[in-house]
């Protein structure tokens, strides 16, 4: 009797920990930011104190140019770098897909990117794109090539390459993984039939990895709302607003203009931009998986 | 797989991405060991003489004599170093155990509610640190907080005076807070494709033998699950050990983090790059040298949570 009541309660007491955490500091806290997105607040006061404004914050960033402009930023960062990682990620997984020796060596050699942290990263590489003592400036200038204004000019265009350099690895590695999970016998068939490289390649390889890559890409979309410290400690978000993207103007209302109100009004919005970007992805699977299925059954009736 | 044999450009391309990816972190290894005049005369490339003084600069604090080149120990380093450890790890101990009980409950028990926090669980996975920024450092500063008129809050004012209130930012709890929050739904996420493998059978036979659902878990299931658990233990130190943006907002003079340091000491004009890359190579030193010990145990992982998620 006391047993059964034992295992009944025990996944709660299981869960109760994580549950306990993350309800004070998750979801309380975006129930505060969304409560507190209606008010003028800012950090001295209490929320109580903070006047109550309605939709004025979500108005006033409707209609506010910075606030596109930085959105734009961040939407071209992420859909730049999450293409150009993937791309290059997939295609060295398929060019180094071999036995090789030393294959871990260098699967460890990559991984180092992304282990260290974004501040130190953000630290190489504003060094390397120094103007006069950096590492690419003075590779120009021993060729005899102008000097390139890396952090100026192309800003944004140099925290998209610092990215691409931490994260391909990332899209390298699983799709590695997946590669070497895929089925032997299919491989081995078209290889019989007389496939070339390349057709293998796109009709069996890239559609039997298409589910992990599917995550995969997802899975760095997401990430690549948070970036915020490489791109903090590089530029800074400028020259003027070139480089601000989303997370690091909301970090600059709250601490620099002291507007928690508006902060907390722009969060908002990013969360629902990550929700849409999540959603929309996931109802794009699920309708592909369900054609997937159609074909499939329609081809069983055939024969 | 037919060309098996050694092709030089094959090889030439293997080579060039190691140099890409490697190159970075020791241009840093190297021009932390050198003085500021050859990093801005930049004449030597590799000819230079090494020196550990950019180390000294920025371990004055707890280096037991006094560096000669220094007068002043302005960099307090090393005590943000002690904080750093501090932090990283007891989060990382808690986070692991809550989140391999949690996924322990989710993957072997059906009650109520599972289906809901499997997917909360999800969904807070993909909020982004800055989207927590506002309202953790509203709620740390001013309701988290031991009440000045409250038997304990009074009796802290009492005995250290200050404020009154003891609130949770500037506190290294604050931190460790926020982050076993942040990183729960991604360990639980990971420790779950682990557990679905440990076969039931075992557990059964221990439950036989007499042992409660909580010996079973910490006697039979988390032996079992090792490598998963090395695996999210290295990300979730990762995290901890790396993030700027909260810790920035929660910690105050005593409990500021490494990485803290390094952006409040770049963001000034003239940057003493030798310094500063002495102190990101101290911050990058044990994440490298978990990745050199366990890369596998880290692609374990990072295949796990992406491909069986």
């Amino acid at each position: 009797m006391s047993i059964a009541r034992v295992n009944r309660l025990s996944p709660y007491m299981f869960m109760a920990p994580a549950m306990v955490i993350m309800a004070i500091a998750l979801l309380y806290p975006l129930g505060y930011m969304i409560w507190g997105s209606f008010r003028d607040w800012n950090p001295s006061q209490s929320i109580g104190e903070a006047e109550f404004v309605g939709l004025k914050n979500y108005i006033t960033l409707w209609n506010d140019p910075n606030f596109h402009e930085s959105l734009v930023v961040t939407l071209r960062f992420a859909f730049f770098v999450v293409s150009i990682e993937m791309v290059l990620g997939v295609g060295l997984a398929l060019l180094l897909d071999r036995d090789i020796r030393g294959m871990s060596v260098l699967r460890t050699m990559f991984i180092l990117p992304m282990m260290i942290a974004p501040v130190v990263v953000g630290l190489m590489w504003r060094y390397m794109y120094h103007p006069t003592i950096g590492t690419f400036n003075r590779f120009l200038e021993s060729i005899g090539l102008p000097k390139v204004d890396w952090l100026g000019d192309y800003a944004l265009t140099s925290i998209i390459i610092a990215d691409i350099w931490q994260w391909t690895p990332f899209i390298f590695i699983l799709s590695l993984a997946a590669l070497q999970s895929l089925p032997r016998s299919a491989l081995e068939a078209s290889r019989i039939d007389g496939a070339t490289p390349w057709q293998q390649i796109w009709h069996i390889k890239l559609p039997l990895m298409m589910p992990v890559l599917i995550v995969t890409g997802l899975l760095r979309l997401i990430d690549a709302f948070k970036v915020l410290e490489v791109i903090l400690v590089m530029t800074n978000g400028g020259p003027g607003l070139s480089t601000e993207i989303l997370a690091l103007r909301i970090s600059r209302t709250a601490t620099e203009f002291r507007e928690l109100g508006v902060a907390a009004a722009m969060s908002n919005y990013l969360l629902i931009l990550l929700l849409l970007l999540t959603v929309g992805m996931f109802a794009f699977t699920r309708l592909q998986e369900a054609r997937a299925a159609r074909v499939r059954a329609a081809a069983e009736d055939d024969s | 797989m037919q060309n098996q044999r050694a092709n030089p450009a094959f090889f030439a391309v293997i080579a060039l991405l190691v140099f890409m990816s490697v190159g970075p972190v020791l241009l840093m290894f190297a021009n932390s060991f050198k003085l500021d005049v050859d990093i801005i005369s930049g004449a030597s490339g590799l000819l230079f003489l090494p020196t550990i003084q950019n180390y000294e600069t920025a371990l004055c604090d707890v280096l037991w004599y006094e560096p000669e080149h220094l007068d002043f120990c302005a960099l307090k380093f090393g005590g943000a170093f002690i904080n750093s450890i501090i932090i990283a790890l007891v989060s990382t101990i808690l986070t692991l155990v809550i989140g391999s009980m949690a996924a322990y409950a989710l993957v072997r028990f059906r009650f109520m509610g599972r289906d809901t926090v499997s997917i909360t669980t999800l969904m807070v996975r993909m909020v982004p640190p800055a989207v927590l920024l506002v309202p953790v450092f509203g709620l740390w500063n001013n309701e988290f907080c031991l009440d000045r008129d409250g038997l304990i809050g009074g009796a802290i004012r009492d005995t250290f005076g200050g404020r009154g209130d003891v609130c949770l930012a500037g506190t290294h709890s604050g931190i460790i807070l926020i982050y076993v929050a942040m990183n729960l739904p991604f360990v639980i996420w990971i420790l779950q494709s682990f557990i679905v493998q440990v076969p039931r059978s075992l557990e059964e036979a221990a439950r036989v033998d007499g042992a409660g659902p909580f010996q079973v878990f910490f006697k039979v299931v988390l032996p079992l699950i090792k490598p998963g658990l090395a695996a999210a233990a290295i990300f979730t130190f990762r995290i901890a050990w790396n993030e700027y943006l909260l810790a920035s907002a929660l910690s105050d003079r005593n409990t500021k983090t490494v990485p803290i340091l390094i952006v409040n000491n770049m963001s000034e004009f003239n940057v003493e790059w030798g310094v500063i890359m002495a102190t990101g190579m101290l911050l990058a030193i044990p994440p490298i040298i978990f990745t050199l010990l366990a890369s596998r145990q880290i692609i374990t992982g990072m295949t796990a949570g992406a491909v069986k998620g």
